[in-house]
């Protein structure tokens, strides 16, 4: 497929869109405005890769109110579209306001997350204490309030995170309010388990492992990424205790989900190779029934242990803070992460472990 | 005494003395000379005191034995000359002339003696003649008396051979009468009572009635005898059965019925089946002692009434056994085994369940004495009956109770440790409420660690009994090493120094991290504990045991430099938990109060923000909480008057420098140059690093974790002018009192610097306060 993977981050009313090609090392970016404020959280559309939210503070005088939006961007723009000219000159773009996401009687968005497999019709995002599923009608255009629900409890109630997860056929929905996670069925729009006190501070990212449907990452302010399993709730399957602060994003790897990636505001980031949960057995047992040219292999393979758990790299080039980490959705080896800085750091995994996956 | 009676014969005429007879003369007197000579022994030179060196043989010696007259002559005058000659012819007639008067007075004197033994020789003729006739009359009458005495016997033989033979009829006749009293002097004996008495008559006549029973007569008797000696075996298996008797007297039953030729192996059942009876008694009132309802007795008693009852019993009966039924063999002995093995177990299990409700008390010394009789009393049997195996089972009981005992000790150990634990929160939860400050953390410790000495030491002594020397169990190879090695030092010291350590880490864990759980003084406290374990408590502990147990075992110990090394990594996980709990109060404050306040539409500061001074004062008790167990430590060589100095430098160009270029918004780029390129000169500041055993380290890593969060507090939130201000203000504040709890001050300007940055970047309109304002604010504040 193509080399390029287009990585977008956030930048106050900027958006800017790079362009990595993998071939030539060349890195393009293009900038597209984003006119009313600045953006908290962004992603993308699964179905359309022109079509992406954001949420965003609006100015106000003495009050910041978080709002959320549908955009599309240029179709010269778009990933994949080599027709824009290179340039760096040429006047940044702006995007096209598809619809709004009404929250004003809800509080300010914390995030939306889109349905990972689907047509690109259902959002969800998450407004203080409400979880809000969106569906956008008349190619995006319009934006109805399709269900809610909302957490009630003592004190102020705020989502932070939330994360669509890709199996179930996309029914299901976990969310992160200070040390809790919750798991969601999006149908009836009513709790399906509840992790109480999954770290011991705030827990700042979710991520599912996209090939062990019941397998669930999160990370938070205890400096901790922990492995849970959906059904067993009561003590996670692993714990890492590898960052000195607050570790602020977990992402699986797309396909091969034993590579985690974890950010923190130590300024590092870290690729872990977490063998022992990842969905690809030990040993290669797919191999094994390929006798023909394994034949000669087998032996050395079968003396090894079985691989450990364990760092792979830890990426110390950041200054200040990561807040930011993602796969590439293109190159399953590349990934990105940014920094408070804004420096954008784009790594591979090691040549070395790509082989002994692939092999 | 023929010479000397010749001499005077001869001598007669000494004047005559031609030359014939004188030469005849000293011939014969030479003779005689000689054979004097020869009877004393005498050489003839010698005697006549020649000169020795002349022959004796020369002929012309006048004393010499081969004297010859005519030689002597012949010589003398052919050589001589005539005066000579005469001179020695008046010479010669001088001597003989004295020779012969010599002779003469030597017969006189003489002549007496040679009458009176003529005297007596004539007499002794006399008296033999009439011995000789008396030894005659002797001899015959000897051959009279002879024949007499043979006459006598012959006459006598008859008789003799007669009288023999009616002692032999009586002896039979004896024995027969006494064969057929038999019958009723049994029955006598056996209305008596004296069953050994009959059981001799019995003997003594079984042999006979079985040779002769082919005879009618005695065939009665044998019928009779079998009656009643059928009955008195009857009588004896009776009394046997009754048992009352004791097992000395049931011994002798047996021994009598043994005689009376019963069974052996019939008795050996029966007679290990009465003592079966006779020992589960003794079980059974064991068991009784043992039941739940009546107060137990101690452990000591019981073991010596079941060491008196049941044990002294059992050797009784072995020893009767073995005394009576030794002809049995292999196959007697191997029953009493069986039989001891049976019963020995079920004694062993009684004891142990005694000794299983003795676990949960204290007292030692009271078990091992009981151990010890136990132990003792079990060794006779041992040795009497080595195939049960009772020895061994004993050694084992006390092995295992010996490891029950450890595991006891260790329980209470532990049990100790946890209330010494729980004594601490009281303590430290206790003044709180009585207002009083300061819970004398140090004090506390000290409690703690002397409290836990103490009892590890109690423990030890306790657990020491069983080595003791006078104990008999304590030379068994499992008390000699084992027990010491593996049990004491590494079951017992060892594993509680380890749950020491667990239990101190499960603090770390609890999963209540908000801080709640765990008062941090205890982490602090724990910490402190175990790093003074570390330095020198466990090596001390350690020589104690290994001085008191003798440790012989060569199995591999645990060494004392693992265990440090575990206790210091205890002290360090638990000082950084404590690090992070605290830092985790603070940073709650802070972030509580970042979060909850609305920046944008904020006043113009007057004052620092009260969770500022709470967060200095929160500080200052940590600083102070901490310096009651942790030294200083080392800073980084920068005097106090530095702060005033790094402050203008922070408040003026520093600021000034970065934030003038962020108020332009076009030139975003230069902020992030500018403080990228300080970064490059600065050190990460690792955050959440593993701390060093000091006030300073510990300080550090609090004010580093609580700066850290504000930080990146103020990174989430949006500031207006106002805003911004305060926090410039909040900042110096905390500039200003933070600085001196910090290892490098450096640390705290940089993280403050990073904050009012921040906060800058955050803010649509960053118009910094005057830093003399600040100033001011502050120092009223």
């Amino acid at each position: 497929m193509e080399d390029d993977a287009p990585v977008i981050y956030g930048l106050e009313f900027q958006i800017h869109i790079v362009d990595f090609d993998d071939e030539n090392n060349i890195i393009n970016k293009n900038v597209l405005l984003h006119q009313v404020g600045e953006i908290w959280h962004i992603s993308t559309s699964p179905a359309d890769k022109g079509v992406l939210a954001t949420c965003y503070n609006k100015p106000s005088d003495s009050k910041v109110l978080t709002c959320a939006a549908v955009w599309r961007m240029p179709k010269e723009l778009e990933p994949g579209g080599h027709e824009s000219p290179d340039d760096s000159a040429s006047p940044a773009h702006t995007l096209e306001l598809l619809c709004h996401l009404d929250n004003t009687a809800h509080g300010s968005m914390a995030c939306v997350t889109w349905e990972p497999t689907g047509d690109g019709k259902k959002v969800i995002s998450l407004a203080d204490n409400h979880i809000l599923l969106w569906d956008l009608q008349e190619s995006s255009s319009q934006a109805v309030l399709a269900s809610s629900a909302s957490l009630e409890g003592k004190g102020q109630l705020k989502f932070t995170s939330g994360r669509w997860s890709p199996h179930h056929t996309g029914t299901q929905v976990a969310t992160a309010n200070d040390t809790t996670i919750r798991g969601w069925d999006t149908r009836s729009m009513s709790q399906i388990y509840c992790i109480e006190n999954a770290h011991g501070q705030l827990v700042r990212d979710l991520d599912f492992n996209p090939n062990k449907q019941y397998y669930l990452a999160s990370c938070g302010d205890d400096c901790k990424v922990k492995f849970w399993d959906t059904r067993n709730v009561t003590e996670p399957v692993k714990t890492l205790e590898q960052h000195s602060h607050w570790v602020w994003n977990v992402r699986y790897n797309h396909s091969h989900d034993q590579l985690v990636l974890t950010g923190s505001s130590d300024s590092r980031v870290i690729l872990s190779n977490m063998v022992s949960i990842s969905s690809e057995p030990f040993g290669h047992l797919v191999d094994d029934d390929d006798l023909s040219d394994q034949e000669e292999r087998r032996p050395e393979g079968k003396s090894q242990e079985p691989p450990q758990d364990s760092v792979i790299a830890t990426y110390e080039e950041h200054e200040d803070s990561v807040y930011a980490v993602d796969w590439s959705s293109a190159d399953p080896w590349l990934f990105a992460s940014l920094s408070y800085d804004g420096r954008l750091v784009i790594n591979r995994v090691p040549r070395a472990l790509k082989y002994h996956i692939l092999l | 005494m023929a010479a000397a009676a010749a001499g005077p014969g001869t001598g007669s005429g000494p004047g005559d003395s031609p030359e014939g007879p004188e030469a005849e003369a000293q011939e014969r007197r030479r003779k005689a000379h000689g054979m004097l000579k020869l009877y004393y022994g005498l050489s003839e030179g010698e005697t006549a005191g020649r000169p020795p060196g002349s022959d004796p043989l020369d002929p012309t010696d006048l004393n010499g034995a081969h004297f010859d007259p005519e030689v002597y002559l012949d010589k003398l005058r052919r050589e001589c000359p005539l005066a000579q000659l005469m001179d020695s012819e008046t010479d010669m007639v001088r001597q003989i002339r004295a020779l012969d008067s010599d002779m003469q007075t030597l017969v006189y004197e003489n002549y007496n003696k040679f009458i009176s033994a003529t005297d007596t020789i004539r007499k002794m003729k006399n008296d033999f003649r009439k011995m000789e006739d008396e030894m005659d009359r002797l001899a015959t009458n000897m051959a009279v008396i002879t024949d007499f005495s043979a006459r006598i016997s012959a006459t006598l033989q008859d008789r003799h051979e007669r009288i023999t033979k009616l002692a032999g009829v009586h002896a039979l006749l004896r024995k027969l009468q006494f064969l057929f009293e038999l019958p009723s002097r049994l029955t006598r004996c056996v209305e008596l009572g004296a069953y050994g008495q009959a059981v001799r008559y019995q003997g003594r006549a079984r042999a006979v009635l079985q040779q002769y029973q082919h005879l009618p007569s005695f065939r009665a008797i044998q019928d009779d005898c079998q009656v009643i000696t059928a009955r008195l075996a009857q009588q004896l298996r009776q009394r046997f059965r009754e048992g009352g008797s004791g097992a000395p007297e049931q011994a002798e039953c047996v021994e009598l019925l043994l005689a009376l030729g019963e069974p052996a192996e019939e008795l050996c059942d029966e007679f290990l089946a009465h003592a079966r009876g006779r020992l589960e008694a003794e079980l059974r009132s064991l068991e009784a002692e043992l039941g739940p309802s009546p107060p137990a007795p101690d452990v000591l008693e019981f073991t010596d009434l079941g060491g008196s009852g049941f044990v002294g019993g059992l050797c009784q009966v072995a020893s009767a056994y073995q005394e009576l039924f030794a002809a049995q063999g292999p196959a007697g002995a191997e029953k009493l085994a069986a039989f001891a093995r049976e019963l020995g177990g079920r004694y062993f299990a009684l004891v142990e369940r005694r000794l299983a409700q003795e676990q949960g008390s204290g007292d030692n010394s009271l078990l091992v004495r009981a151990l010890d009789r136990f132990h003792r009393r079990l060794r006779a049997p041992g040795a009497l009956l080595a195939a049960a195996g009772l020895a061994e089972a004993a050694t084992e009981i006390v092995e295992r109770v010996a490891r029950e005992r450890l595991g006891h000790h260790l329980q209470g150990l532990r049990a100790a440790f946890l209330g010494c634990l729980t004594d601490v929160r009281q303590a430290l939860a206790a003044p709180r409420l009585a207002g009083k400050e300061g819970p004398g953390l140090a004090e506390l410790l000290a409690n703690v660690a002397s409290s836990i000495l103490s009892h590890i030491k109690a423990s030890l002594a306790a657990v020491h009994l069983f080595t003791a020397k006078e104990v008999s169990f304590s030379n068994k190879p499992y008390f000699r090493g084992e027990f010491c090695s593996q049990g004491v030092r590494e079951g017992l010291i060892v594993g509680f120094i380890r749950s020491m350590c667990q239990t101190a880490q499960s603090f770390c864990d609890s999963p209540g991290e908000k801080g709640g759980a765990t008062p941090p003084a205890l982490l602090l406290l724990l910490s402190r504990l175990c790093l003074d374990y570390e330095t020198a408590t466990i090596s001390y502990i350690l020589t104690l045991t290994d001085e008191q147990f003798l440790v012989q075992d060569q199995s591999p110990v645990t060494p004392v430099s693992t265990l440090c090394a575990e206790a210091r990594e205890t002290a360090r996980r638990l000082l950084t938990h404590y690090v992070k709990v605290q830092g985790l109060v603070i940073s709650q404050m802070l972030r509580k109060s970042v979060e909850t306040r609305d920046w944008l539409s904020t006043l113009e500061p007057r004052n620092v923000r009260a969770v500022m001074k709470r967060v200095v004062e929160d500080t200052t008790a940590i600083d102070v909480q901490v310096g009651l167990l942790y030294e200083e430590g080392v800073r980084k060589a920068q005097s106090s008057d530095s702060s005033k100095r790094t402050f203008s430098v922070y408040s003026s160009s520093r600021q000034q420098g970065r934030y003038a270029p962020s108020y332009t918004p076009s030139a975003p780029m230069d902020t992030n140059l500018l403080s990228n390129i300080q970064k490059l000169f600065s050190e990460r500041i690792d955050v959440f690093s593993p701390v060093e055993f000091n006030k300073v380290s510990v300080l550090t890593g609090i004010i580093k974790i609580s700066l850290k969060t504000l930080l990146e507090c103020v990174r989430l939130r949006t500031f207006g002018r106002f805003g911004l201000q305060q926090v410039q203000v909040d900042c110096h504040f905390l500039q200003l009192y933070l600085w001196r709890f910090v290892a490098d001050e450096e640390l705290v300007h940089l993280l403050l610097d990073e904050v009012v940055a921040s906060a800058a970047l955050r803010c649509p309109d960053p118009v910094p306060m005057e830093p003399s304002v600040v100033e001011v604010i502050c120092e009223r504040g």
